[in-house]
């Protein structure tokens, strides 16, 4: 289907990632001092890229409805935090979630494709995908086949994708890498832009199933390859960093390697998302803190 | 679906818009745009706890004194050109009294004292410096202009680093050179410049003491203020006296020193232009020299290189420090086919660099050390212009007190520019270009300097050629302006002789019998 990729390993040339240079200047974004009025400002904008998770066998349309309620109304109205992004579900509780958040701004996104393995035909990885669509999901999270991209079989890796944007059409895709089973840098940047070349609207660092998860140099890897294919093709690819990230600090530095790496066009829920459940309090504890002048216990703030 | 797609291509892999997608930003819109959404809230370093004497006198003989002239010169903050001490203008008596002093103290005690004992001082002092490591970070960036990021990160830490590294060698030395015996000189001169002040003096003491010498140092008359506390914990550290004695003053000062005749060792840190004078002065004397002068260093940067994380390695290397660093990669080579990625990301990450006050923590370019460099700077940016190679400056708004630059990078330089030639001191990058490795290495090479260079490619077998053949003491591969006391560090040619730090540093204040 796609010429462009070699069904043999043979490396086409995706650029290098030099790994100590690519930590080194992750760290440097954990260095900038974010006080005062950038830091509400901050805070709230995070808040705003959240989707919600919840992502559990055990997960019920109870546990649903919590969670959309919470992705509407997160907390009272003197401390200014509008609704989250999205909320992230299983292809099965989409009717719920949408049923409940009717009417609001929160979309909600259905993990798909035989999520988190992707270990499937890619039959069933769209009929999962045409399960998670019919029942109205806004967007649709994708695995990508990592056994099919270690192996180094790229284009059957792309044309996957290929074949799942072609099912959503307009619905967004993002993509998840899983970087977590990648190993190398290289190996995410080469995800990266296959992932892009193929059809997504977002890359996504990991599932929340696999350790490690989101880090900072990670996703600064996939920042860089987004920049590069938009001076290539002119098209804004979104960035959701998802898993391990637990702190409103840490999201503040997010935030800002996005600020430094791709600017004021990615710092919006559009083109930037932060996939967690426990982060959604912690941004409330310190925008709480900043309004009131004093930190709140946990009891304060509804259970995600 | 790629036969509906459109094609483009990079200078690196072969990209094609999706046909799936609308929105497709036509090429000449195709820009990044920087610190409109979300700017960061001043961060401002506190300091009111922080104490700068109104006035600094001498250190000689193990106490403050006057100096004999009785003249004190002002000592400014280059950020706010407010005056903040004033220094002691040490004259050539004073310099006479300071190396007796040190005379006295290498034949009574330091000279003969066991190493393992030199060793404690030198713990002592490392330690003394970890613990006054903030105070003394806000100090230097208060005196010096350079950032609070910088000082507080790079400069304390590396300062009490190469005093613990060397307090570990002092009783080592018999087994540093087998089947030697290494002696020291005596008494060391030393002169160091402006761009690191608390590190060059550790650079320069750290081995001297170590090795048995008792010392003289001239700090720069800009950046006097962190060598006297540097003093006060030399003498909370129970130092003997006339060990370290520091003389503050001018040129003359300096001059006083250099032709001092009890003066065994001679280093000095600084322009090249000075060196030269420096080394006429001791030429057949018995003075031992060692001289780290200017430089402008080669970054070469390969086809293959891994291009993002190399633009981070410009940008360390020629913005760090304002762009005072002898040792900055000041001349860029970018191979024909990714100039104009690198062009293009260089403009983007320049718009992130934040210029002004140096105490703010989130300040990545601080002050420029003094109205005169400031001019030079300007000078040799004007003469770049008018020589027709053509300038960036990131639009950002510079302080309008204080001696600022904006980080700045010429394109269509060539090698007989005077920017590519000379020394510029600040932050400002000459790019050029190269087709094959042999040319960017004869071109690299093709300077009266010798002191550091940079390469940047993912082939290991490609950095090792150009390393070995680049004519200069220091070179980096895939990083940039890294530092380390067990790493010998000085450049040949123009850049002086002599090295410091490591095995190699001790050997510039030993004799080996």
């Amino acid at each position: 289907m796609s010429a462009l990729f070699p069904t043999t390993r043979q490396s086409p040339s995706f650029g290098r990632v030099d790994q100590i240079m690519v930590e080194e200047r992750a760290a440097t974004f954990t260095k900038r001092s974010i006080k005062a009025e950038s830091k509400m400002e901050g805070l709230r904008l995070a808040f705003s890229m959240l989707d919600l998770t919840t992502l559990e066998g055990r997960d019920t349309p109870g546990k649903v409805m919590t969670l959309c309620h919470k992705a509407m109304h997160p907390a009272p109205e003197r401390y200014g935090v509008g609704p989250v992004a999205a909320v992230c579900v299983y292809p099965n509780l989409v009717p719920s979630a949408k049923a409940f958040l009717r009417g609001s701004s929160v979309k909600v996104a259905a993990v798909a494709t035989y999520f988190p393995s992707g270990q499937s035909s890619l039959k069933t990885k769209l009929e999962d995908t045409r399960v998670a669509l019919n029942a109205g999901a806004d967007e649709i999270d994708m695995v990508i086949d990592r056994a099919a991209f270690l192996r180094g079989e790229y284009a059957k890796v792309h044309d996957e994708i290929a074949a799942v944007k072609q099912l959503c059409g307009d619905v967004h895709l993002k993509v998840i890498l899983e970087t977590g089973e990648l190993v190398t840098y290289d190996n995410v940047r080469a995800a990266s832009m296959i992932a892009m070349q193929a059809g997504g609207d977002f890359i996504k660092t990991s599932t929340g199933k696999v350790s490690p998860a989101a880090t900072l140099p990670v996703t600064l890897v996939m920042l860089d390859a987004i920049r590069e294919f938009f001076f290539a093709t002119g098209i804004r690819i979104g960035m959701k960093p998802a898993g391990g990230i637990r702190t409103a600090k840490q999201a503040l530095q997010y935030l800002v390697m996005v600020n430094e790496t791709l600017g004021d066009d990615w710092l919006t829920p559009d083109m930037f998302r932060l996939g967690a459940s426990t982060l959604a309090n912690d941004i409330l504890l310190q925008i709480a803190k900043g309004v009131d002048g004093c930190y709140q216990s946990g009891d304060y703030f509804s259970l995600p | 679906m790629s036969k509906k797609s459109k094609k483009l291509t990079t200078g690196v892999a072969t990209l094609v818009a999706p046909a799936s997608h609308a929105a497709i930003v036509p090429v000449r819109d195709r820009h990044l745009r920087f610190n409109e959404r979300w700017n960061y809230s001043p961060a401002p370093e506190v300091h009111t706890d922080i104490k700068i004497q109104p006035r600094y006198d001498l250190f000689i003989g193990g106490k403050f004194v006057k100096p004999s002239s009785g003249k004190y010169f002002p000592s400014i903050n280059p950020a706010t050109e407010k005056q903040h001490a004033e220094i002691a203008q040490g004259t050539a008596a004073d310099v006479d009294k300071a190396v007796k002093a040190a005379r006295r103290a290498y034949e009574k005690t330091w000279g003969k004292m066991p190493g393992r004992e030199r060793g404690k001082y030198l713990f002592r002092i490392a330690r003394l410096l970890q613990e006054k490591m903030r105070d003394l970070a806000v100090i230097e960036s208060l005196d010096g202009g350079k950032t609070i990021r910088e000082s507080r990160n790079i400069d304390l830490p590396l300062v009490a680093a190469h005093f613990f590294y060397h307090a570990g060698w002092a009783d080592k030395l018999d087994y540093a050179f087998p089947g030697r015996k290494p002696q020291p000189l005596g008494v060391a001169g030393q002169i160091i410049p402006w761009n690191f002040p608390l590190l060059m003096a550790a650079w320069k003491l750290a081995p001297a003491l170590a090795c048995g010498n008792t010392c003289v140092l001239k700090p720069a008359e800009t950046t006097s203020v962190t060598a006297m506390h540097l003093a006060e914990i030399l003498a909370e550290a129970d130092l003997p006296e006339g060990v370290v004695n520091i003389v503050t003053g001018f040129g003359d000062t300096g001059a006083a020193i250099v032709n001092h005749p009890d003066i065994d060792k001679l280093a000095f840190t600084g322009s090249t232009e000075v060196g030269k004078i420096i080394a006429k002065s001791v030429a057949g004397t018995r003075k031992k020299l060692t001289l780290e002068l200017g430089g402008k260093a080669a970054n070469i940067i390969c086809e293959d290189a891994p291009i993002d994380q190399a633009i981070e390695g410009i940008i360390q290397g020629i913005y760090f420090n304002q762009g005072h660093v002898c040792c900055a990669g000041s001349r860029l080579f970018v191979q024909e086919s990714i100039v104009e990625p690198v062009i293009r990301r260089l403009r983007n990450r320049l718009s992130t660099l934040r210029v002004g006050d140096p105490l703010d923590k989130n300040t990545d370019i601080g002050a420029i050390n003094s109205r005169e460099q400031l001019g030079k700077i300007r000078e040799m940016v004007e003469s770049g212009k008018k020589e027709g190679a053509e300038l960036f400056q990131p639009a950002c708004k510079l302080p309008s007190k204080g001696f600022f630059f904006a980080p700045s990078f010429f394109t269509g330089v060539t090698d007989s520019h005077r920017i590519a030639q000379e020394e510029i001191f600040g932050p400002v990058l000459s790019v050029m270009t190269f087709r094959t490795p042999e040319e960017a290495l004869e071109r690299a090479n093709n300077t009266p300097y010798g002191l550091s260079a940079g390469v940047w490619t993912d082939k290991g077998s490609k950095v090792f050629k150009l390393a070995t053949q680049l004519r200069a003491g220091v070179i980096w591969a895939e990083t940039y302006n890294k530092f380390d006391p067990a790493s010998p560090f000085g450049g040949y040619k123009e850049s002086g002789f002599g090295r410091e730090g490591g095995k190699q540093g001790l050997l510039s204040y030993l004799k080996l019998g």
